[in-house]
């Protein structure tokens, strides 16, 4: 399984989440934002944590205009996987690849721990490690995590069961406790929790380990 | 424009005292131009030049056969073993923080980065050290939450986990606060940077971002005591921009790979000026300036104000001219400015030439060489009045006062602003004592404190001194890790006040005697006097930050203790309460002697814990709130109660040092106690963990009302 992590001058978790594609199995490149192709050949897009382009103001808006984000939209509308864990979801929600935005937090302020979170579904290729409905914990570290859609998306999202993880006590004021976010054809997740921070026991939890796991099999074997 | 004349009163705005002034006239056989005024001041200041401390910082251990660098160069670096070393320092901000909360805080984590990557180091982790005023001081919400998001704004966007710090409230620091940056990077021992220029004619590179008027004039500022004025110094703090320090960090690590890079210095206080000096003192260079290739964001700049501008995220290098391509393709790599300022020569000269004039024709090393050094007058502190009578209390009383303070209350709210575990490598998040972190791609770890307990100090500077640094060295034992070496952050008041130099005198007599018996040399460090408002000094706070090294995450000791765990506290428990927690939060009495500090005892029971670190489930210190305090919070962090059998308040909140509570599975007591009498180390049963209540004795409290009461008191004590 071939992978690429987007990396913007101010990214800072592209080297965790290529050390836990690699765990997984998979096969990664470093791909620097000035570039204007990909790799041949790409299953898979990861678009990591981090401060793209400084995000003082609007998280990601930046970043979305960049000659590589116009590779990441044609990868996804080539029916390519792509996916974005915390400043990544706010770059995908820019690009449209997913629907809604992240508004700043509704405590204003910056917010790290351990985030109880469930599984809302396991269709797709990248819960497929978990059982549907299944309660798990991951860290969380953002300043602009609070989600936001309205009601016609929202419901769109519901229906087609594409809200992948809600909050387990909303950390952020997010509409209906959603922590992560599907595309239409399931091929484009945007999570604001870092799977990456929670994949061995040294980091005193491993419940992210699956979603690499099940994701590196589904395209594998896929 | 026209430059002012040097009169009196310009000499006495730039903080030089006449005779200083007098000096500069003999070292220069003329008197000084404007420009040249500006830098004698910022060289010349105490933030600098270190002049009043200077005789006595040099009495501090700082080699061991684990030191690679000590005190002098940007951080301290030790050998951590397999060609890899650790890179730290910790460094003060205060007085920009008590200005400007957000940016003055921030831009002390981005000093303190750049003093790390200057070495060739990539950051992996920071601390903070923190002193407000008392909580219902008009400023101190407001403080508390502009300095928090600066620590955090800046640490989270630059991407190094913050995994530790501490955070105290007291009346002394009413009116200065103190914010004290800590940062520790990973080096490999044959790729570390130094400032020291080599070669004649060599360019000189400056990088990063553009010169601006901010800051003009900080290192002046941060040498002088407060007044009413304060509100118009709000223009000499700096903007930080963390962006740019992430880009200029990844450039300069790359750049250094290239092989370009002969010398580097990070501009920190007093820019453009000190960095130069300093780059050609230590190459015995000098070094011209062309100021007009400098990159400015704002027009119409003087020499006077590149030379004193402390604009964030920039760098200067000295350069292998022949590497320039590949140098100029690193910067454009990361879209960052960079220019050739200027050149080393050979003569000892710092000249700076700015719109076809000479601004400046000052002999260079005398700058930093000539500096004046004092040995300012100074008295013992006198002897602590003894502690009067204790009131009797309920014990469980004792313990809400305690809990219930903002001083010991849990600091959630503070840490969860922080990210803790970018870079995935942390171990163990804040919190919990020690922070670690993974030495990445390997089984080590490296473990990170900082303490320090005001009070100790300002009765008994010399104990004050050793327990900071026994506290440290507990916290590494705690958590399996052998401590290594330290920095300290030094924050006193006006040094001119004899007392107050005799704090600062007594305290580094008793960090160094620690050091040495601790085997933790100093290897960095940065002082911070006249932290005085109207004439009120603060509490002496030197703080200590200290690094230990874990040769296998798998020996780690943990902080969860299991239901039917033995409680044992390794050391000798003799009830001192004097300058206590307990004293202190439930009758607001700062009386009595500092603990004293036994170094033999604190480096066996640290040895002995260390030793026994497979038998031992969970650990922790014992230190503000004695026993009482640490065995809520093992209790409280493992979701469990514990039962002690004792209700002796002096007993349960002592403060004696070189001890540890640690919890121990039921069979491996016989072992635990074995060893314990084989090595001849005190230890005592005090009790037993499970259940849902604390006991001390036959008082008795739920876990479900003191956990919230630990959890919510610090929120409600500053913002109710």
């Amino acid at each position: 399984m071939k992978a690429a992590v987007i990396v913007f001058p101010g990214s800072n978790c592209d080297r965790d989440m290529a050390v836990a594609l690699r765990a997984a199995g998979a096969d990664v490149s470093m791909v620097w934002h000035k570039e204007a192709e990909l790799p041949s050949g790409l299953d898979l897009i990861a678009v990591p944590g981090g401060f793209s382009f400084g995000d003082y103001l609007r998280c990601g808006a930046i970043a979305a205009q960049s000659p590589i984000c116009r590779a990441v939209v044609d990868h996804a509308g080539r029916g390519g996987f792509v996916l974005g864990v915390c400043n990544g979801f706010q770059v995908l929600t820019e690009t449209g690849l997913l629907p809604g935005a992240l508004m700043r937090n509704g405590s204003i302020r910056f917010v790290c721990r351990s985030q109880p979170l469930r599984v809302e579904t396991n269709a797709s290729a990248f819960t497929s490690g978990y059982a549907a409905g299944a309660e798990i914990a991951l860290p969380i570290a953002h300043h602009d995590g609070n989600y936001f859609a309205d009601a016609e998306t929202l419901a769109a999202l519901r229906a087609e069961d594409r809200v992948a993880f809600r909050y387990v006590g909303n950390p952020n004021g997010s509409v209906d406790d959603i922590a992560g976010v599907l595309s239409e054809n399931r091929r484009v997740l945007g999570m604001m929790p870092h799977p990456e921070r929670a994949i061995e026991p040294a980091h005193g939890a491993t419940d992210g380990a699956a979603l690499f796991a099940g994701l590196v099999g589904a395209l594998v074997s896929g | 424009m026209q430059e002012p004349a040097i009169t009196p009163d310009l000499i006495e705005a730039h903080g030089l005292k006449d005779d200083e002034y007098a000096r500069i006239v003999r070292l220069l056989n003329r008197e000084p131009n404007f420009t040249e005024l500006g830098i004698f001041s910022a060289m010349w200041n105490e933030h600098c030049s270190y002049k009043s401390s200077k005789k006595w910082l040099r009495t501090l251990p700082t080699t061991g056969p684990q030191v690679i660098c000590g005190p002098g160069e940007n951080a301290g670096i030790v050998d951590i073993g397999d060609g890899q070393a650790v890179v730290f320092k910790m460094e003060s901000h205060n007085h920009p923080s008590y200005i400007e909360p957000y940016q003055g805080a921030a831009t002390g984590v981005g000093g303190i980065l750049r003093d790390v990557f200057t070495m060739g180091a990539r950051p992996i982790a920071a601390m903070n050290s923190l002193s407000f005023g008392v909580p219902d001081h008009p400023k101190t919400a407001s403080l508390v939450s502009g300095v928090v998001a600066g620590v955090g704004g800046y640490g989270n966007c630059f991407g190094v986990p913050t995994v530790g710090g501490e955070v105290r409230f007291h009346p002394a620091y009413n009116g200065n606060c103190l914010v004290n940056a800590f940062a520790a990077g990973l080096v490999d021992t044959d790729k570390i940077y130094y400032s020291e220029a080599s070669g004649i004619g060599m360019p000189v590179v400056y990088l990063g971002a553009k010169t601006g008027r901010d800051g003009v004039g900080g290192a002046t500022m941060a040498s002088a005591e407060f007044d009413d004025t304060i509100e118009e110094k709000r223009p000499t703090v700096q903007v930080g921009d963390p962006f740019t320090e992430k880009r200029l960090m990844e450039a300069t690590l790359e750049l250094m790979a290239t092989g370009a890079v002969i010398s580097i210095q990070d501009m920190g206080a007093a820019g453009l000026t000190c960095s130069a000096v300093e780059m050609g003192d230590k190459g015995g260079l000098g070094i011209r300036l062309d100021l007009d290739a400098v990159p400015q964001r704002e027009e119409n700049m003087t020499a006077y104000e590149m030379m004193l501008s402390e604009s964030q995220e920039r760098m200067l290098m000295v350069l292998r001219p022949e590497k320039e391509a590949e140098a100029k393709a690193v910067f454009d790599k990361w879209d960052l400015d960079f220019a050739i300022v200027g050149e080393t020569i050979a003569e000892d000269k710092f000249i700076i030439c700015h719109k076809g004039e000479v601004k400046a024709d000052l002999p260079l090393s005398p700058l930093s060489g000539e500096a004046p050094e004092y040995d300012r007058p100074w008295v013992e502190t006198p002897a602590a009045t003894p502690l009067g009578a204790v009131p009797q209390i309920d014990p469980i009383d004792g313990l809400r006062a305690l809990i219930g303070s903002p001083n010991h209350a849990a600091k959630q709210w503070v840490y969860q602003q922080y990210d803790s575990q970018v870079m995935a490598d942390t171990i163990r998040t804040p919190g919990q004592g020690a922070g670690i972190v993974r030495v990445h791609g390997t089984t080590k770890a490296l473990a990170f404190t900082s303490d320090v307990t005001p009070r100790y100090v300002m009765a008994n500077p010399v104990e004050g001194g050793k327990q900071a640094v026994a506290e440290a060295f507990r916290n590494l034992c705690a958590v399996g890790a052998k401590p290594l070496a330290s920095t300290d952050n030094l924050n006193f008041g006006n040094p001119e006040k004899p007392g107050i130099m005799g704090q600062f005198v007594g305290a580094i007599r008793g960090i160094g005697e620690a050091c040495s018996a601790l085997e933790m040399p100093i290897v960095s460090g940065n002082v911070s006097l006249y932290n005085e408002t109207d004439g009120t000094g603060i509490l002496p706070t030197p703080t200590i930050g200290a690094v230990g090294l874990i040769p296998d995450i798998d020996a780690i000791i943990g902080t969860v203790a299991q239901p039917g765990d033995a409680a044992y506290v390794i050391g000798a428990t003799a009830g001192h309460l004097g300058q206590s927690a307990l004293m202190w939060e439930m009758f607001a009495r700062a009386e009595g002697d500092a603990p004293p500090v036994d170094l033999a005892a604190e480096r066996r029971n640290g040895d002995f814990l260390r030793a026994q670190a497979s038998a031992i489930r969970a650990a922790t210190d014992l230190s503000d709130g004695g026993l009482a305090l640490a065995a809520f919070e093992m209790a409280e962090c493992s979701e469990t109660g514990v039962s002690l059998g004792i209700s002796d308040i002096a007993t349960l909140f002592g403060e004696d040092q070189a001890r540890y509570l640690v919890a121990v599975a039921p069979d491996a007591t016989d072992a635990f106690e074995a060893a314990a009498q084989a090595g001849s180390v005190p230890i005592e049963k005090v009790g037993s963990f499970g259940g849902d209540a604390l006991s001390f004795g036959d008082r008795v409290a739920p876990m479900s009302e003191l956990a919230p009461l630990y959890r919510s008191a610090f929120e409600e004590a500053i913002f109710g």
